[in-house]
Protein backbone atom coordinates (compact mmCIF):
# COMPACT_ATOMS: atom_id res chain seq x y z
CA UNK A 1 0.00 0.00 0.00
CA UNK A 2 1.28 3.28 -0.95
CA UNK A 3 1.78 5.85 1.74
CA UNK A 4 -1.42 7.67 2.35
CA UNK A 5 -2.58 11.22 1.25
CA UNK A 6 -2.09 13.72 4.64
CA UNK A 7 -5.00 16.09 5.01
CA UNK A 8 -4.45 18.66 7.81
CA UNK A 9 -6.64 20.79 9.73
CA UNK A 10 -8.50 23.45 7.87
CA UNK A 11 -7.51 21.68 4.85
CA UNK A 12 -9.48 19.49 1.87
CA UNK A 13 -7.82 16.97 -0.75
CA UNK A 14 -8.97 14.96 -3.37
CA UNK A 15 -7.94 10.83 -3.48
CA UNK A 16 -7.63 8.79 -6.36
CA UNK A 17 -9.55 5.10 -6.79
CA UNK A 18 -6.41 2.82 -5.90
CA UNK A 19 -5.55 5.07 -3.17
CA UNK A 20 -6.12 6.04 0.95
CA UNK A 21 -6.83 9.28 2.61
CA UNK A 22 -6.13 10.77 5.71
CA UNK A 23 -6.46 13.35 8.62
CA UNK A 24 -5.17 12.96 12.32
CA UNK A 25 -6.35 13.92 15.62
CA UNK A 26 -9.90 15.03 14.88
CA UNK A 27 -11.38 16.71 17.94
CA UNK A 28 -14.21 18.85 17.25
CA UNK A 29 -13.64 19.29 13.73
CA UNK A 30 -15.03 16.86 11.55
CA UNK A 31 -13.75 14.50 8.95
CA UNK A 32 -16.31 14.79 5.82
CA UNK A 33 -15.23 12.11 2.97
CA UNK A 34 -16.70 11.49 -0.35
CA UNK A 35 -16.17 9.06 -2.78
CA UNK A 36 -17.94 8.91 -6.68
CA UNK A 37 -19.82 5.39 -6.61
CA UNK A 38 -19.06 4.42 -9.88
CA UNK A 39 -15.47 6.13 -10.76
CA UNK A 40 -13.98 5.54 -7.31
CA UNK A 41 -12.73 9.22 -6.97
CA UNK A 42 -12.71 9.87 -3.24
CA UNK A 43 -11.92 12.90 -1.64
CA UNK A 44 -11.71 14.29 2.66
CA UNK A 45 -12.44 17.63 4.08
CA UNK A 46 -10.96 18.38 7.63
CA UNK A 47 -13.89 21.11 8.65
CA UNK A 48 -13.51 23.18 12.46
CA UNK A 49 -16.15 25.59 11.90
CA UNK A 50 -19.70 25.43 10.89
CA UNK A 51 -20.61 28.79 9.50
CA UNK A 52 -18.45 30.79 7.21
CA UNK A 53 -21.42 33.16 7.04
CA UNK A 54 -21.03 34.12 10.71
CA UNK A 55 -17.08 34.90 10.50
CA UNK A 56 -15.36 37.93 8.63
CA UNK A 57 -12.13 36.36 8.19
CA UNK A 58 -13.36 33.46 6.17
CA UNK A 59 -11.10 33.04 2.91
CA UNK A 60 -10.01 29.80 3.44
CA UNK A 61 -13.15 28.14 2.40
CA UNK A 62 -11.74 24.43 3.55
CA UNK A 63 -11.94 25.79 7.69
CA UNK A 64 -16.05 25.86 6.89
CA UNK A 65 -18.54 23.34 6.85
CA UNK A 66 -20.75 24.82 4.44
CA UNK A 67 -18.07 25.86 2.02
CA UNK A 68 -15.98 23.07 2.73
CA UNK A 69 -18.12 20.25 1.63
CA UNK A 70 -19.43 22.93 -1.41
CA UNK A 71 -15.57 23.13 -2.30
CA UNK A 72 -14.54 19.38 -2.08
CA UNK A 73 -18.02 18.58 -4.38
CA UNK A 74 -16.60 20.84 -6.83
CA UNK A 75 -13.14 19.56 -7.08
CA UNK A 76 -14.27 16.02 -7.29
CA UNK A 77 -16.81 17.02 -10.22
CA UNK A 78 -13.49 18.98 -12.17
CA UNK A 79 -12.40 15.93 -12.24
CA UNK A 80 -14.83 14.05 -13.53
CA UNK A 81 -17.60 12.83 -10.16
CA UNK A 82 -21.23 13.25 -10.53
CA UNK A 83 -22.65 14.58 -7.49
CA UNK A 84 -25.41 12.46 -8.25
CA UNK A 85 -23.54 9.07 -7.44
CA UNK A 86 -21.58 10.76 -4.59
CA UNK A 87 -21.93 9.25 -0.83
CA UNK A 88 -20.58 10.21 2.11
CA UNK A 89 -19.61 8.63 5.58
CA UNK A 90 -18.07 11.80 8.47
CA UNK A 91 -16.53 11.39 11.76
CA UNK A 92 -15.55 14.06 14.41
CA UNK A 93 -17.46 16.50 15.91
CA UNK A 94 -16.11 15.50 19.36
CA UNK A 95 -16.40 17.55 22.57
CA UNK A 96 -13.06 17.88 23.79
CA UNK A 97 -13.44 19.33 26.96
CA UNK A 98 -16.62 19.29 29.51
CA UNK A 99 -16.77 23.03 29.82
CA UNK A 100 -15.98 25.39 27.01
CA UNK A 101 -16.29 29.24 28.05
CA UNK A 102 -16.74 31.31 24.65
CA UNK A 103 -20.35 31.22 23.76
CA UNK A 104 -19.86 31.09 19.71
CA UNK A 105 -17.70 27.83 20.79
CA UNK A 106 -20.39 25.75 22.64
CA UNK A 107 -20.89 22.44 21.04
CA UNK A 108 -19.28 23.34 18.24
CA UNK A 109 -18.14 19.50 17.36
CA UNK A 110 -21.89 18.93 17.33
CA UNK A 111 -22.75 22.47 15.73
CA UNK A 112 -19.90 20.86 12.80
CA UNK A 113 -21.79 17.85 12.64
CA UNK A 114 -25.43 19.52 12.13
CA UNK A 115 -23.90 21.91 9.31
CA UNK A 116 -22.15 19.39 7.35
CA UNK A 117 -24.93 17.11 7.34
CA UNK A 118 -26.93 20.39 6.33
CA UNK A 119 -24.94 20.80 3.16
CA UNK A 120 -24.94 17.02 2.23
CA UNK A 121 -28.57 17.02 2.22
CA UNK A 122 -28.86 19.96 0.33
CA UNK A 123 -26.33 18.51 -2.48
CA UNK A 124 -28.72 15.93 -2.06
CA UNK A 125 -25.31 13.25 -1.20
CA UNK A 126 -26.54 10.47 1.77
CA UNK A 127 -24.41 9.90 4.52
CA UNK A 128 -23.49 6.04 4.62
CA UNK A 129 -22.35 5.91 8.15
CA UNK A 130 -20.87 8.35 10.66
CA UNK A 131 -19.10 8.04 13.62
CA UNK A 132 -19.82 11.13 15.77
CA UNK A 133 -19.62 13.44 19.13
CA UNK A 134 -18.68 12.10 22.60
CA UNK A 135 -15.51 13.28 23.74
CA UNK A 136 -12.29 11.64 22.31
CA UNK A 137 -10.16 12.71 19.62
CA UNK A 138 -10.47 10.58 16.52
CA UNK A 139 -7.84 9.75 13.19
CA UNK A 140 -9.58 9.02 9.98
CA UNK A 141 -8.52 6.82 7.16
CA UNK A 142 -10.68 6.77 3.98
CA UNK A 143 -10.24 4.11 0.97
CA UNK A 144 -12.15 5.35 -2.05
CA UNK A 145 -12.10 1.61 -3.75
CA UNK A 146 -13.85 0.26 -1.17
CA UNK A 147 -15.45 3.03 0.73
CA UNK A 148 -13.96 1.76 4.03
CA UNK A 149 -13.43 4.65 6.66
CA UNK A 150 -11.15 3.38 9.45
CA UNK A 151 -11.47 5.43 12.75
CA UNK A 152 -8.88 5.24 15.43
CA UNK A 153 -8.93 6.87 18.76
CA UNK A 154 -6.94 6.38 21.83
CA UNK A 155 -6.98 3.52 24.56
CA UNK A 156 -10.38 2.18 21.66
CA UNK A 157 -10.80 -0.52 19.33
CA UNK A 158 -9.76 0.24 15.76
CA UNK A 159 -13.27 0.49 13.69
CA UNK A 160 -14.42 0.24 10.44
CA UNK A 161 -17.42 2.22 9.18
CA UNK B 1 -7.53 51.51 16.80
CA UNK B 2 -7.26 49.17 13.75
CA UNK B 3 -8.96 45.53 14.46
CA UNK B 4 -5.97 42.98 15.75
CA UNK B 5 -5.09 40.49 12.86
CA UNK B 6 -2.70 37.42 13.59
CA UNK B 7 -1.93 36.99 10.07
CA UNK B 8 0.03 39.64 9.74
CA UNK B 9 1.57 39.80 13.36
CA UNK B 10 5.44 41.71 13.23
CA UNK B 11 8.47 41.20 14.47
CA UNK B 12 8.02 43.35 17.69
CA UNK B 13 4.97 41.67 18.44
CA UNK B 14 6.76 38.44 18.83
CA UNK B 15 9.30 39.68 21.23
CA UNK B 16 6.90 40.58 23.05
CA UNK B 17 4.77 37.23 23.15
CA UNK B 18 8.87 35.60 23.33
CA UNK B 19 9.28 38.18 26.64
CA UNK B 20 5.68 37.25 28.20
CA UNK B 21 6.89 33.50 27.41
CA UNK B 22 10.04 33.79 29.05
CA UNK B 23 9.12 35.62 32.32
CA UNK B 24 5.93 33.19 32.29
CA UNK B 25 7.48 30.19 32.05
CA UNK B 26 10.23 30.79 34.06
CA UNK B 27 7.48 31.61 36.91
CA UNK B 28 5.81 28.17 36.10
CA UNK B 29 9.20 26.83 36.75
CA UNK B 30 9.75 28.32 39.85
CA UNK B 31 6.07 27.49 41.00
CA UNK B 32 6.69 23.54 39.93
CA UNK B 33 10.65 23.78 41.35
CA UNK B 34 9.09 24.79 44.87
CA UNK B 35 6.08 22.16 44.24
CA UNK B 36 8.03 19.32 43.66
CA UNK B 37 11.25 20.60 45.85
CA UNK B 38 13.83 19.97 43.26
CA UNK B 39 15.84 22.43 41.36
CA UNK B 40 13.89 23.19 37.61
CA UNK B 41 15.79 24.34 34.66
CA UNK B 42 13.73 26.22 31.51
CA UNK B 43 15.02 26.59 28.27
CA UNK B 44 14.23 29.79 26.22
CA UNK B 45 10.65 29.52 25.03
CA UNK B 46 9.88 28.98 21.20
CA UNK B 47 6.97 31.56 20.13
CA UNK B 48 5.46 29.66 16.87
CA UNK B 49 2.80 31.60 14.52
CA UNK B 50 1.70 27.92 12.67
CA UNK B 51 -0.85 27.63 9.94
CA UNK B 52 -3.72 25.20 10.65
CA UNK B 53 -2.12 22.78 8.47
CA UNK B 54 0.91 22.53 10.40
CA UNK B 55 -0.40 22.12 14.03
CA UNK B 56 -0.46 18.58 13.54
CA UNK B 57 3.48 18.25 13.36
CA UNK B 58 4.28 20.60 15.68
CA UNK B 59 4.05 18.66 18.77
CA UNK B 60 5.52 15.62 17.37
CA UNK B 61 2.61 14.31 15.65
CA UNK B 62 -0.92 14.97 15.69
CA UNK B 63 -1.29 11.76 17.12
CA UNK B 64 1.03 12.20 19.75
CA UNK B 65 -1.01 11.72 22.95
CA UNK B 66 -0.65 14.74 25.34
CA UNK B 67 -2.36 15.91 28.52
CA UNK B 68 -4.29 18.93 28.11
CA UNK B 69 -5.13 21.19 30.63
CA UNK B 70 -8.04 24.04 29.39
CA UNK B 71 -8.76 27.08 31.69
CA UNK B 72 -10.94 30.06 30.94
CA UNK B 73 -9.87 33.27 31.46
CA UNK B 74 -12.11 36.37 32.26
CA UNK B 75 -11.33 39.76 34.40
CA UNK B 76 -9.78 42.60 31.70
CA UNK B 77 -9.31 40.36 29.05
CA UNK B 78 -11.35 37.17 28.03
CA UNK B 79 -10.43 33.85 26.56
CA UNK B 80 -8.81 30.85 27.25
CA UNK B 81 -5.54 29.20 28.13
CA UNK B 82 -4.33 25.96 27.77
CA UNK B 83 -1.56 23.89 28.55
CA UNK B 84 -0.02 20.72 27.16
CA UNK B 85 2.61 18.35 28.61
CA UNK B 86 3.81 15.35 26.98
CA UNK B 87 2.43 12.32 28.19
CA UNK B 88 5.71 11.19 29.04
CA UNK B 89 6.23 14.05 30.76
CA UNK B 90 2.61 14.40 32.50
CA UNK B 91 3.62 10.56 34.17
CA UNK B 92 6.96 12.09 35.56
CA UNK B 93 5.48 15.33 36.76
CA UNK B 94 2.36 13.18 38.66
CA UNK B 95 4.96 10.78 40.22
CA UNK B 96 7.01 13.23 41.46
CA UNK B 97 4.41 15.42 42.48
CA UNK B 98 2.74 12.18 44.57
CA UNK B 99 6.21 11.14 46.05
CA UNK B 100 6.07 8.03 44.63
CA UNK B 101 2.59 6.95 45.12
CA UNK B 102 1.87 6.68 41.59
CA UNK B 103 1.69 3.56 39.93
CA UNK B 104 4.31 4.29 38.08
CA UNK B 105 4.86 2.85 33.63
CA UNK B 106 1.46 2.26 32.97
CA UNK B 107 -1.26 3.38 30.75
CA UNK B 108 -3.40 6.61 31.04
CA UNK B 109 -3.82 8.09 34.53
CA UNK B 110 -6.31 7.17 37.17
CA UNK B 111 -8.51 9.35 39.36
CA UNK B 112 -6.12 10.64 41.80
CA UNK B 113 -3.17 11.30 39.05
CA UNK B 114 -6.08 13.26 36.94
CA UNK B 115 -6.44 15.20 39.86
CA UNK B 116 -2.73 15.52 40.65
CA UNK B 117 -2.29 16.47 36.75
CA UNK B 118 -4.94 19.43 37.03
CA UNK B 119 -3.07 20.88 39.92
CA UNK B 120 0.02 21.19 37.87
CA UNK B 121 -1.73 22.94 35.25
CA UNK B 122 -3.41 24.75 37.66
CA UNK B 123 -0.27 25.90 39.05
CA UNK B 124 1.68 26.34 36.05
CA UNK B 125 -1.06 28.27 33.90
CA UNK B 126 -1.74 30.62 37.27
CA UNK B 127 2.42 31.25 37.20
CA UNK B 128 1.98 32.02 34.01
CA UNK B 129 -1.02 34.43 34.02
CA UNK B 130 0.35 36.46 37.20
CA UNK B 131 3.38 37.42 34.76
CA UNK B 132 1.16 38.39 32.30
CA UNK B 133 -1.23 40.18 35.05
CA UNK B 134 2.06 42.09 36.51
CA UNK B 135 3.67 42.83 33.45
CA UNK B 136 0.01 44.74 31.81
CA UNK B 137 -1.53 45.88 34.88
CA UNK B 138 -4.47 44.05 33.57
CA UNK B 139 -6.73 41.92 36.07
CA UNK B 140 -6.90 37.86 35.06
CA UNK B 141 -8.90 35.81 36.63
CA UNK B 142 -8.86 32.04 35.68
CA UNK B 143 -11.43 28.90 35.94
CA UNK B 144 -11.42 25.91 37.46
CA UNK B 145 -8.95 23.57 34.88
CA UNK B 146 -10.43 20.51 32.87
CA UNK B 147 -8.08 17.76 31.63
CA UNK B 148 -8.29 15.99 28.79
CA UNK B 149 -5.59 13.11 27.58
CA UNK B 150 -5.83 12.72 23.97
CA UNK B 151 -4.57 12.92 20.69
CA UNK B 152 -2.49 16.34 20.22
CA UNK B 153 -4.48 17.17 17.19
CA UNK B 154 -7.88 16.56 18.88
CA UNK B 155 -6.82 18.64 21.86
CA UNK B 156 -5.75 21.77 19.65
CA UNK B 157 -8.55 21.86 17.78
CA UNK B 158 -9.84 23.43 20.74
CA UNK B 159 -7.69 26.19 20.18
CA UNK B 160 -7.53 26.14 16.62
CA UNK B 161 -10.99 26.78 16.67
CA UNK B 162 -11.23 30.18 18.62
CA UNK B 163 -7.74 31.40 16.64
CA UNK B 164 -10.32 30.23 13.78
CA UNK B 165 -12.83 32.94 14.33
CA UNK B 166 -10.28 35.15 13.77
CA UNK B 167 -7.87 34.08 11.18
CA UNK B 168 -5.48 30.84 9.95
CA UNK B 169 -2.99 30.82 12.08
CA UNK B 170 -2.24 29.37 15.83
CA UNK B 171 -0.01 30.96 18.17
CA UNK B 172 2.03 28.66 20.61
CA UNK B 173 4.83 29.10 22.99
CA UNK B 174 6.57 25.72 23.37
CA UNK B 175 8.39 25.64 26.79
CA UNK B 176 11.36 22.92 27.97
CA UNK B 177 11.65 22.23 31.58
CA UNK B 178 14.84 20.34 33.24
CA UNK B 179 14.16 18.35 36.15
CA UNK B 180 16.19 14.99 35.65
CA UNK B 181 14.78 14.28 32.46
CA UNK B 182 13.55 16.86 29.66
CA UNK B 183 9.84 17.96 30.50
CA UNK B 184 8.06 19.34 26.86
CA UNK B 185 5.21 21.12 28.19
CA UNK B 186 3.36 24.19 25.38
CA UNK B 187 0.92 27.32 26.27
CA UNK B 188 -1.16 28.49 24.01
CA UNK B 189 -3.02 31.92 25.17
CA UNK B 190 -6.19 32.45 23.42
CA UNK B 191 -7.29 36.23 24.04
CA UNK B 192 -10.54 37.00 21.97
CA UNK B 193 -10.62 39.64 19.66
CA UNK B 194 -11.19 43.06 21.74
CA UNK B 195 -8.92 41.54 24.35
CA UNK B 196 -5.37 41.40 21.98
CA UNK B 197 -6.42 45.07 21.47
CA UNK B 198 -6.15 45.77 25.36
CA UNK B 199 -3.00 43.47 26.26
CA UNK B 200 -0.67 44.99 23.16
CA UNK B 201 -1.88 48.49 24.43
CA UNK B 202 -1.06 47.39 28.05
CA UNK B 203 2.10 45.86 26.90
CA UNK B 204 2.61 49.38 24.73
CA UNK B 205 3.10 47.62 21.59
CA UNK B 206 0.14 49.18 20.27
CA UNK B 207 -1.47 52.72 20.36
Amino acid sequence: MSELIKVGMADLKLCPKDQGITTLGLGSCVGVALVDKITRQGGLAHVMLPDSTAIRNNTNVAKFADTGVAELVRQMEAVGAKRSRMVAKIAGGAQMFAFQNNSALVKVGERNVQAVKAKLREFGIPILAEDTGLNFGRTVEFFPATGDYVIKAVGKPVKTI
Amino acid sequence: MAEFNLDNVDNMYFDVLREIGNIGAGNAATSLAKMLSTKVDMKVPRVELLDFKEVGDAMGGAEQIMAGIYLAVDGDIHGSIMFLLEEKSAHVLVSKLMGGMSMGEHEGFDEMETSALKEIGNIITGAYLNSLSELTKLTIVESIPDLTIDMAGAILSVPAVEFGMVGDKLLMIQTSFTDDVDLNGYFILVPDVPSYGKLLKALGVMQ
